[in-house]
Parts: C-alpha cells; structure tokens; sequence
C-alpha cells in the first residue's frame, strides 16, 4: 500500500486543518476514496463477529477487503472496532467457509454429502416442507435462530402457517434478565445496548460480568470511560476476571449465593436508610412488603452464606448508598446460571430502583424517544390451527420463544408432532444444554435445514447445507440502533458473495417461492425494499450508503427532567418493588433466598464464560482470531491443584455427575477462581472435521452440561448447575 | 521535525487484544507473527490478587542496540524519532533480533527480512494514528508528538509519574506507561 504525496497533501487539506495525527477525519465512504486518489475503495456497514451491530469501514483494494475499521459516526464503535470485528476477514476469506448448497446422502452426523445447485437444494427443502405439513401440520416447522439471517426465516415459518419460532438468546442467555426488569420496571434494561450509564457512575457493581473478556465495543470503551474518571469498581465473581483486576473491591462470592448478596444489600440499604427517599416514595410500590420481607437477610448471615467479609459487604452498600444515584448494580448479559436467575435478577432491579439509579446520570439511562414505523409488504400471515409451543408452561416466557420446550416437544410429539428445524445462525449443539437431548430430537426430524457460513457441529447434522454468505457480503436492514440517541444503520455487502453463497434474505425469498408462498418473497432485492424502508422513516438512503449510520436528532432523552417525566410501563404504573403480577401467578412477589445445591468433596461446579477474542463457537476456525487462542483451558485454584498433584498445564479430563467425559484439556492452576469451581471459555472442542483449525481443539464445556435448571417464572435454562472431578490424562 | 512517541495509560487498558488484531491486519503481519502484544500479569495469593496488563511494542529507542549492531545499515533512525527498517538492506542475518532486549523483532519468514512495528508509519504519512491507536477500545494507547508542548502525550507524561521498560538497560525508549490506577473519588 502506498500513498503518493500529491494524493496525502490532498487528503490532509480534507482533514481537520490538514494537520498531521488530526483525530481520523470522517468523510463519507466516497469522499475519502477519492481524497486518497489511490486505489482504495471504502465501505460502510455493519459489523456480525458478534451481535452488538457495530459500525464498520471496511478497505478494499483490487476487490479484496484488506482492512476493517469502525465507523467513527457510529454510537456501538465510535471508530473503533474489537479483535473480532477486525478479524472479520478471517470469516469471510476462511478456507473452511461452507461454498456450494449440499444434499446429505449418509447417515446424519457421517458427513457425507452430495453437491447441489441452489434450484435443486430449495426444491428439495420446499417439498419436504410441503409433506411434512400435509402430514402434520404446519406447526410442525420450527424455526432456530439468531442474528439477522433469522428475520428471513422466521417469514418463511410464519408464511407457512407456524409460531414455532424460537431464539437461543432468550432461554440460554438473557431471557430472565429481561423478564426481572420487565415485572419491575415494565422495561428491559437494554435497548441495542445495556443501557448503563458507566461514564458517569460512580460505584459500579458487577456481577459475573466479565467485561474485557465479555468484548462488546462501546460498553468497555465507556467502561475504561469510567476505570479512568476514578469510578469504584466492584466486581462480584468466583474468578478474578480482568474486570476484577480494576476494581477496588474484588468479592470471590460462593458460586450460585449471589441472591443472599443482593437481598442482604437491600436489608442495609433499608435499614440505614442509604436508599433514595424521594425516588422511592414517588415512584415504587410495595416498599414496606419488601422492608420486612428482608429484614432477616443480616451482613453476618450473608458473610457465612457466601463466604464474603462481613466488612465488604457492609461497605460496599455503604458505598453505594453514600454515591447514589449516580451508582449501578449492571444489570449483566448472560443470565441463565442456577434456574432461579428471575428472581436473582429482581433482585439487582430492585436494589437499582431503591437507589434510583433508573433514568439517572450514572445509572440506566432511557431509551430514546420516538420509535421507527414497521415496513410490511406482504398479506398477514395465516394464523396458525393450532397454539406454537414456544411459551411452554411458563407464564412470562419472552416473546423470543424457549428453544428447550421446542425441543422436548420435538423429543415427545406432545402436543403434536415437529418434524422440521430449520436453523440459521445458531450452532445448537454448542447452545443449548443436554446435547444428547438435543441429538435425540434431531433424530426424530424428517428436515433439518441449515443456512450457514461455516461447517459447524449442528451445520454437520442437517440433511440440507444452505451456503450464507458473511455480513460482507450481504444486504441487511434497515437496522434501528438504540443507544442514548436512536439512529439507522445499513449493512450493505463490501464485495460481492464468494463461491455459491447467498445472502440469507435471498435463500428465505426464494425459499417463499419454490413454496409457491409468492406473496411473501420480497419484492425485487432486499436494497431496493431497504430504499423503501428508508423512505418510509424520511431518511436519505443514499447518504446512510455513504455514511453507515444516521442519528435521528433530538431523540436522545437519558434522564428523567421535568421535560421528561418518569413514567413506567409496568400494571401500576410505577416501579413494583412488589409484584402481583408473580403473586397472580403463585410466586414470590419479593426475592426469597434458598441455597442451591453445592458439589459434593471432590467436585467442582464448572463455570464457564468469554475470551476476549471469540464470540461463542462462532470464532473459533477464524485464522487471526484462533492464533491468538487456540484452545481453552481449565482454570483450577493452585491449592486445589496440589492437593491433586496437577502442575499447571496437565492434560485431564473432566467427569460430570452424569458421567460425561470431557475431551482432553490443559489445566490452567491459578490463584485467580476460589477453590470449589473450575472456569472455562465456551465455544471449543469442535468435533465437525471441516472446521480444520478448531478440530479437536480444547473441551466442550456444552457437553459437560447435561443438567439444566429451568427458570420456572420464564422458562429459562440455568446451565451454572454442573459439578466435575478432575482425572489425570495418562 | 516532530518526535514521536506512544504513552500507554495501563489503568484503562481493558486486555481486549483489538490492538493486536489491528495491527496484524494493517501491516499484513505473517500468520503466528505478532509486532504488538499485550500481557496480563496477575500477582499475589487468592483472594488478595493485584493484575497489571501491559501493551508492548517496539520502544523506538533513542539508544537502539538494533540499529547498533545491524550491519548493512538497514535498521536506522529516522528524523521522526522512529526505528525503521530498509526491506532492501536487510540480509536476514537475526543480529538485530538477539540485540533486542525487548523482543520485539521477527523475520518475515516469507520474505526473509527482520520486521517489527514501524508506528504505522504508512498511516503517519496519511495523517492517520497507528491503527493499534486508532482501535485502543480502552483509549489506553495514546500517541503524539512529545516536542509539541501543547500534545496530549507531553500533558500526559509531565502530569503523571511514568517509567520505560527496562531502564537500565539504557535504550532511552519512546513508550511510556503510565498508570492512573486507582484513583480515589472525591
Ligand atoms: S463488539 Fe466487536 S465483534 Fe461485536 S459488533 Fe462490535 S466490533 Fe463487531
Ligand atoms: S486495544 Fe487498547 S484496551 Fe485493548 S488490549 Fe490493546 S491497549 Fe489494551
């Protein structure tokens, strides 16, 4: 790459005063090619190495994208993009990529597959799904999903007359999350984004979540944000994450006693009246109901029940109290830990509500006002004969559906037979818990259909392969971004789809019509219905093209001021401290605490989370991200693993209670976990040969979780409830 | 002429490795090759831990043992401040990488010559910041010209207390870590 000094001069007289090291001037895509003169062409879009719909420029120089950058207008990247958004030409140059439509001719999972061209394999998918609905049913399609491939699928289930549609990012991450916040403040706590308010906070308290390893953009940019301004940092997690390493107060809490933590906070917060007066008598219900409900939730029972000094306990509710409400208790991300995470989760609304932090600087701030219209070009769908499952028997399962009851269903045939799965997006096997209960239902599959970009475990198992394009190369949106302001963002392709891939709106339209559901194919291409849509919100498409991202302006209401009034959303209208909702539906209305279940002597729960450099087992075959972590490990406390004799980097194996073997792992003997709970990142030991860096490499902490603990408020699957031994690898 | 200079603020490093990946993209930095990384140390006994993350690069430094003991001349100072290397001088012959004491060079195992970071320098011509700098999710790495006495790395580095790797080996580096860590609330 070389830039002629004509062309820099040119360039610099564009930038900021034409001085050198201004801040990355941003110019449209097209202003900044041509100011270079060279041979650069640069293209604004959005980012899918993880779901957080960061703004990317992308370089392309002779028809190859040599460079990812974030967009500087963009609220999720503000110019810059994570180790994974950066690698996103790892994903879209990856040799493994899936290139060609296949048609499975071996049994499932023997991975033998014959070639078809794309007629031939949407033919083939249409007319299975036309048997299996005459035989069974339209209900009988179900739809996985995550990301925005599923959107296109979910017309085609939908169009066929099925609600069966369900995303793993509900009953395996934040369902339970949301519900809590919901039942409390009538309102998640997360819009495109957390919507916590750290450049101002400051006390931030963290439970779990494992910020610097958890890597969304924007979150940990304000996050050093607020490290840098002087906030306390308090970080609540059995392993001294990298976020624990900036906090003042690291809390090694006993696994799955985080409950008798937070009640015990709302007892000292009560009792020394370090609660927010005005906000709680104006705004919540039920505050006298919670006072004496937490009355016997005393710092030394909490002190002996989570093994915590009574002294950090004590203080850091001080702490909180003294600084509210410009304080926080994050609301977290990944939720589904010990099956009883809504009541854990009512607990963190409720201790935020009582220092008023919702709608205050350095707390939650608001959603933006005014929402963006719904483009629907095609007829209503037909309203499917017979109720979908995917609310199970759970009266606040969210709108996002519980992917396990669809499962059981699949397993059981009750109420009706699902003998179709289509899914997209979504690398179940690596998802959901129980991967036996998982193969046992896709066992009982006539179809299973899936749209990919990589050979994945779960791509391996279907009957029919559809080859996705990458984010790169591919149309998406319109997208709404919510953050402190509300915005529009485009993803629109960078170069054109390598091999035989598609964009996923392209495969779902024409998916419509191979199922002669004409009416609900899109009408002409996705862009031209994204100009349409564009149209519809008075924006200029041309200038979102060239820009990435579009702010709506005056939309940004962070704060409650006498111009904007508080208002919730819940029954009451106000912040349920108590709630009849749970007690309408037989539960606790406040937080109760009942310890859970501990390992026996001799096992470990087995904890898992993120590297900073993966997005689950998306990642995990991506050559700039996989060369930076190959493989995980399992992190043992250095007591614990002398006492076993395992120096550090000793291969075992982990045995669950069930009796599941791991896939051999290096040990990671550490000071850095308490010592009855191993750690590992999710997302490795790949088993699908086509994936050829990941093969093999590291253990599948999925597999280890066999056992599940259903939330029974929503449905959710706690997956913190599995205790391993160790075994020494001869 | 400007001097450059990187001060990296390790109290707002977050460890993401946005940098590294930057970096590796920008300069077309061989597979299993790295010109950045970034350390996480994590000393003490459970449960009283103290961790330090630590971006390392090429120092630039105003004493380079590189440039000292490189034969043909290619590894050089420049006006800028920077230590640079002529692809077309270089012989390969790794004197340069043993005299490193931060280990900070490789050799391009496909072209054959000694490589490391340059700060980016395409990007400098351009007016750009490094692209470790331009991506620093933490704003950990921050990069200027220290003669300018109105820079944010001359502010940075009067106001703060610093130090440089490996001091007394007498390189006179041009990274500087600073650490504001922790900060008391008022
Ligand atoms: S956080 Fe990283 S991977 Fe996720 S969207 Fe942003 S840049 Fe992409
Ligand atoms: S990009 Fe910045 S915050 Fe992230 S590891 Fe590098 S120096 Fe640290």
């Amino acid at each position: 790459m070389s830039f002629s000094r004509r062309s820099f001069l040119k360039y610099a007289a564009l930038s900021a005063g034409g001085t050198l090291l201004a801040e990355t001037p941003f110019m449209g895509a097209k202003a900044r090619a041509q100011a270079e003169g060279g041979k650069a062409r640069y293209v604004p879009t959005t980012c899918e190495m993880c779901f957080w719909k960061c703004g990317v420029v992308a370089k392309v120089v002779d028809g190859k994208v040599v460079k990812l950058e974030g967009n500087p207008l963009h609220p999720q990247s503000l110019g810059k993009l994570c180790g994974r958004g950066q690698a996103g030409i790892g994903l879209l140059y990856d040799k493994d990529r899936l290139k060609v439509p296949m048609i499975r001719t071996g049994a499932r999972g023997e991975n033998r597959y014959k070639q078809a061209s794309w007629d031939e394999a949407l033919n083939y998918v249409a007319e299975k799904l036309t048997t299996i609905k005459g035989k069974y049913g339209a209900e009988s399609i179900a739809l996985f999903a995550h990301g925005s491939p599923g959107t296109y699928f979910a017309n085609v289930v939908r169009a066929l007359g099925s609600a069966n549609i369900s995303y793993p990012s509900f009953s395996q991450c934040l369902g339970a999350r949301n519900v809590a916040w919901e039942l409390t403040f009538g309102e998640a706590p997360q819009s495109t984004c957390e919507r916590v308010d750290m450049a101002n906070s400051r006390v931030i308290v963290l439970f779990g979540t494992h910020l610097g390893e958890n890597m969304h953009n924007s979150q940990n940019q304000e996050f050093a944000q607020a490290v840098a301004n002087g906030a306390r940092i308090v970080v609540v997690d059995p392993r001294f994450s990298t976020a624990a390493g900036k906090a003042s107060t690291w809390m090694p809490i006993k696994p799955g006693t985080d409950l008798a933590l937070l009640l015990t906070w709302i007892n000292l917060v009560i009792t020394n009246g370090w609660y927010d007066k005005d906000y709680v008598n104006n705004y919540t219900n039920g505050f006298d109901k919670l006072a004496a409900e937490v009355k016997h939730y005393t710092p030394e029972w909490a002190a002996r029940e989570t093994e915590l000094p009574e002294h950090d306990i004590v203080e850091v509710a001080r702490a909180l109290g003294r600084n509210a409400p410009n304080v926080m208790v994050h609301p977290g991300r990944h939720f589904s830990w010990h099956g009883n995470d809504t009541q854990r989760g009512r607990a963190m609304a409720i201790l935020n509500a009582l220092l008023g932090t919702w709608g205050r600087p350095g707390g939650i701030w608001l959603s933006p006002k005014g929402k963006l219209a719904k483009l629907t070009e095609h007829p209503a769908y037909p309203e499917p004969k017979r109720d979908s499952v995917v609310f199970g028997d759970y009266p606040f399962a969210g709108g996002e559906g519980l992917t396990n009851v669809v499962r059981e269903t699949t397993i059981s045939g009750d109420p009706y037979p699902i003998k179709a799965w289509i899914v997209t997006g979504t690398n179940l096997l690596k998802t959901m818990p129980n991967q036996e209960k998982t193969r046992k239902a896709i066992d009982k599959l006539d179809l299973l259909v899936s749209i990919d970009v990589m050979p994945t475990d779960t791509v391996m198992m279907a009957d029919v392969i559809l080859p996705e394009c990458s984010y790169l190369e591919r149309h998406d949106g319109l997208f709404g971004i919510e953050t402190r302001e509300a915005g529009v963002a485009i993803r629109q392709p960078v170069i054109e789809p390598l091999y035989q891939s598609k964009p996923a709106w392209w495969i779902g339209s024409q998916l419509c019509r191979a199922l002669k559901l004409d009416d609900y194919a899109v009408k002409g291409t996705w862009e031209e219905r994204m100009r349409r849509e564009a149209k519809l919100w008075n924006i200029d498409y041309q200038e979102l093209a060239d820009k990435g991202y579009l702010s709506i302006p005056g939309s940004a209401a962070p704060y409650f001021t006498a111009d904007n009034p508080p208002t919730f959303k819940t029954k009451s209208k106000k912040i349920e401290l108590y709630s009849a909702e749970l007690e309408d539906e037989s539960f606790a209305p406040i937080p109760k605490y009942q310890a859970i279940e501990q390992p026996p002597a001799g096992q470990y729960r087995l904890l898992y989370g993120r590297s900073q450099v993966h997005t689950f087992s998306r990642t995990v075959n991506n050559q700039w991200l996989w060369e930076l972590f190959k493989e995980n490990q399992v992190w043992l406390n250095a007591k614990e693993a002398a006492r076993l004799g395992l120096k550090d980097l000793a291969l075992v194996r982990l045995v669950n209670q069930d009796g599941i073997n791991s896939e051999p792992v290096r040990v990671k003997v550490t000071e850095r976990i308490r010592p009855d709970c191993v750690y590992m990142v999710h997302g490795f030991g790949q088993h699908s040969p086509a994936m050829t860096r990941a093969y093999n490499r590291g253990a599948d902490d999925q597999h280890l979780i066999s056992k599940y603990k259903i939330d029974p408020i929503c449905g959710t699957t706690g997956m913190r409830v599995n205790f391993v031994k160790i075994v020494k690898e001869a | 002429m400007p001097k450059y200079v990187m001060v990296i603020d390790q109290s707002r490093c977050v460890g993401c490795m946005a940098c590294v990946v930057a970096c590796k993209r920008e300069n077309d930095v061989p597979p299993e090759q790295f010109r950045t990384r970034v350390l996480e140390m994590v000393k003490g006994e459970f449960p009283f831990l103290r961790s330090e993350l630590r971006p390392e690069l090429c120092n630039h430094c105003d004493h380079a043992p590189c440039v000292n003991v490189c034969p043909t001349g290619a590894s050089h100072k420049e006006a800028d401040g920077t230590v640079q290397i002529d692809r077309s001088r270089c012989v390969g012959c790794k004197a340069c990488i043993a005299a490193c004491p931060y280990n900070a060079r490789y050799i391009n195992e496909e072209h054959g010559f000694a490589d490391k970071c340059t700060f980016c320098q395409q990007r400098l011509k351009v007016g750009l910041k490094p692209a470790c700098v331009a991506t620093c999710i933490g704003g950990s790495r921050i990069f200027g010209d220290i003669s300018d006495p109105k820079s944010e790395v001359r502010r940075l580095i009067e106001d703060n207390s610093h130090r440089v790797l490996l001091e007394s080996a007498g390189t006179e580096p041009n990274v500087y870590y600073i650490n504001r860590y922790p900060k008391k609330l008022s």
